[in-house]
């Protein structure tokens, strides 16, 4: 099966570890690597940790401390008036409930069109398969400005929308359609190598053996690719739990109703309140952990089951 | 064994951050931004509309400083919401000039000492260059019949205004909405009870004014959009015929400060220039270039904005009808204040 846009990560297999043996200790003729005892496949353990561990502390750990020590210089008392108000409970549930519903919406239609880009081949293929990556280059605030545009009363898909009751401009349908549009590359990218990685003499044995064609899927395919969905599900939703440019767009941001925590963020900032603005942020970051950590529990479990 | 290789990581890692290290400071370097030529270069860090203003008079300023001084200046623009802009400067960006939409955003500059308390006073008229006032878009032919603020909330009028928490603009437009029940005798309930019902009736709140003004003239969502003058006019000969000016019977006057930061202008030496450049602002030529723009210059008779154009009468009160900014901001557009206010699901 050819795999011309496959984003599996392919390890470069570094050639040092047969010029690497020390000079003087005779390359016998059972060759290097009987010297390098319980040595790892990959070679550089030591300088891959350390340029990891610079890398995670000075790129992720460091900015995400500085901020929750900012929010944290308020004081237990000061940070839940700043952080639990209802309008900011309003606008955690807006910003989670959207996201939620996008990520699930982005991994049913990922598995799909995965699917579809693994397995038949079609005119347009390829180039349907470049077209899935596009949601990432493109500055979110254009696919916010486009999409409201759409589904306005006037604009081209709303004249017909709008009359039937579908508002999907300034609503909460709204931020779940560019919620759905930035995070479903991540859905659809995850899937597609497993899938093209299945192993098809299982489904056709699974087939000649009597299993229909829903059997097929259920007990032989799905077990094979759910871990991978569930990945897709947890990278959709972080995604989406941290799109601003996006929804300010198309949500309206109504107060109570349409308006999702990032935009407190930034009214919190235009006062110059800082270390409120940043509690905010921080609440947001710790229900994206909660979240992800319970996704990558359940992901866990299924690799377990899968095998 | 794997000795080595974690010195060689250690090694590449130290290097790496020494570079990144060494890069932020040479940027920081101030003697780096006069060249060799003795062209003196000026960051004019501004606020989103006035992108096509300070495009022309850094233009004009350019060679009135050339002739007049005999020194080459080079001036950079940076645009974005005004709020952000001070933020910016705040955190270290080397504006030589600041020139914010509201007095707040200038003001924070101060307070973080990159400008002395009394940065009013340098220039005439409170550092106010030239003004605006608040007034109302509507589509053509003006269907809802929207001549001043009363109408606003007549019928079923709908309304486009940016967040006053986020924007400048959404700012003065609350203000103005406040003012003109002030201003005509109304007592301080009845302008709660008229901006509360302008806000209900607003079914977008933008955070920026140009994404107010797409909501308006490019999705056309709502009947009127309050605006300042000056982006009023642009967006109405965008428009191609579609839109029209509304001037109500009187407005908000709408005072965008200017300062020069004396913290960046003392290290690099270019105070003279950046004085220069905001003196600018209030020559005759400066002024000329300000009306053009549809910006109302400061001082006695005004430039018109183009031959035969004149400035429409409009009475206008200022931000101390409301107690100046320094009481207005947390009152009426701080956590829990009066614009939050309306908001609340069983008040307001």
């Amino acid at each position: 099966m050819p795999s011309p846009q496959s984003t599996m990560i392919a390890f470069a297999v570094d050639p040092s570890p047969l010029q690497a043996p020390p000079a003087g200790r005779g390359r016998s003729a059972a060759g290097p690597y009987r010297r390098r005892r319980r040595s790892a496949v990959l070679p550089g353990f030591g300088t891959s940790a350390a340029i990891t561990s610079t890398v995670v502390l000075s790129l992720i750990v460091f900015p995400l401390a500085v901020l929750v020590l900012r929010a944290a210089s308020l004081g237990p008392g000061g940070f839940i008036a700043a952080a639990w108000t209802p309008r900011a409970r309003a606008a955690y549930a807006v910003s989670l409930g959207a996201s939620l519903i996008a990520a699930a919406a982005s991994s049913l239609l990922g598995l799909v069109v995965a699917w579809v880009l693994a397995r038949i081949e079609f005119p347009g293929r390829r180039l349907l398969d470049a077209l899935v990556d596009v949601p990432l280059a493109l500055p979110t605030a254009v696919a916010g400005l486009v999409y409201s545009a759409l589904y306005v009363p006037q604009g081209w898909l709303g004249q017909w929308l709008v009359p039937l009751g579908i508002k999907g401009a300034y609503s909460f349908l709204g931020i779940v359609l560019v919620l759905v549009f930035v995070s479903l590359p991540f859905a659809i990218r995850v899937v597609q190598p497993v899938i093209e990685s299945l192993d098809r003499d299982t489904e056709e044995a699974a087939r000649i053996l009597g299993a229909s064609r829903l059997q097929t899927f259920l007990r032989v395919v799905l077990p094979g690719i759910l871990p991978a969905v569930v990945t897709g599900f947890a990278l959709s939703l972080a995604r989406a739990l941290g799109e601003y440019g996006s929804v300010v767009f198309i949500s309206g941001n109504m107060p109570f109703k349409t308006e999702i925590a990032p935009v407190l963020v930034v009214a919190r900032l235009e006062e110059f309140a800082y270390a409120e603005a940043t509690t905010v942020a921080v609440m947001l970051l710790a229900m994206s952990l909660a979240l992800l950590v319970i996704v990558n529990a359940l992901q866990q479990r299924l690799t377990h089951n899968a095998r | 064994m794997n000795r080595p290789w974690t010195a060689v990581g250690l090694v590449v890692c130290l290097g790496v951050i020494a570079v990144a290290g060494g890069c932020g400071r040479s940027t920081a370097d101030p003697t780096t931004r006069v060249d060799a030529l003795g062209a003196v270069e000026l960051l004019n860090v501004s606020y989103d509309p006035t992108r096509e203003l300070y495009r022309d008079i850094n233009q004009t300023f350019v060679r009135h400083y050339a002739e007049e001084h005999g020194r080459a200046v080079e001036i950079k623009q940076s645009h974005a919401a005004s709020g952000s802009q001070a933020r910016a400067v705040i955190d270290g960006l080397e504006a030589d000039v600041v020139t914010l939409a509201v007095w707040p955003d200038v003001e924070a500059v101060a307070k973080a000492g990159l400008l002395s308390s009394d940065w009013e006073k340098r220039f005439d008229n409170q550092s106010v260059p030239y003004h605006s006032v608040v007034v109302f878009v509507v589509r053509k032919g003006n269907p809802k019949g929207i001549k001043d603020w009363p109408d606003l909330v007549k019928d079923d009028v709908s309304i486009i205004t940016p967040n006053p928490k986020t924007s400048g603009n959404g700012k003065y437009s609350f203000l103005a909405a406040w003012g003109s029940v002030l201003a005509t005798g109304g007592e301080e309930e009845d302008a709660r009870a008229f901006v509360t019902e302008i806000y209900r009736r607003t079914p977008v709140l933008d955070t920026g004014a140009r994404a107010a003004t797409a909501t308006f003239s490019q999705k056309g969502i709502g009947d009127v959009h309050l605006t300042f003058e000056n982006e009023a006019h642009l967006e109405v000969d965008e428009s191609g015929g579609e839109l029209e000016i509304v001037y109500p019977s009187r407005s908000i006057r709408v005072d965008p400060p200017v300062a020069v930061v004396d913290t960046t202008v003392d290290k690099k030496g270019t105070r003279h220039a950046a004085e220069a450049y905001l003196g600018f602002l209030y020559s005759p030529e400066g002024r000329a270039i300000v009306a053009k723009h549809h910006y109302r210059p400061w001082g006695e008779s005004p430039p018109m904005p183009a031959p035969g154009e004149v400035w429409p009468e409009i009475v206008t009160f200022d931000i101390s009808l409301v107690g100046g900014w320094q009481a207005a901001t947390p009152r009426f557009f701080g956590e829990g204040g009066v614009f939050d206010s309306i908001y609340q699901p069983n008040g307001g």
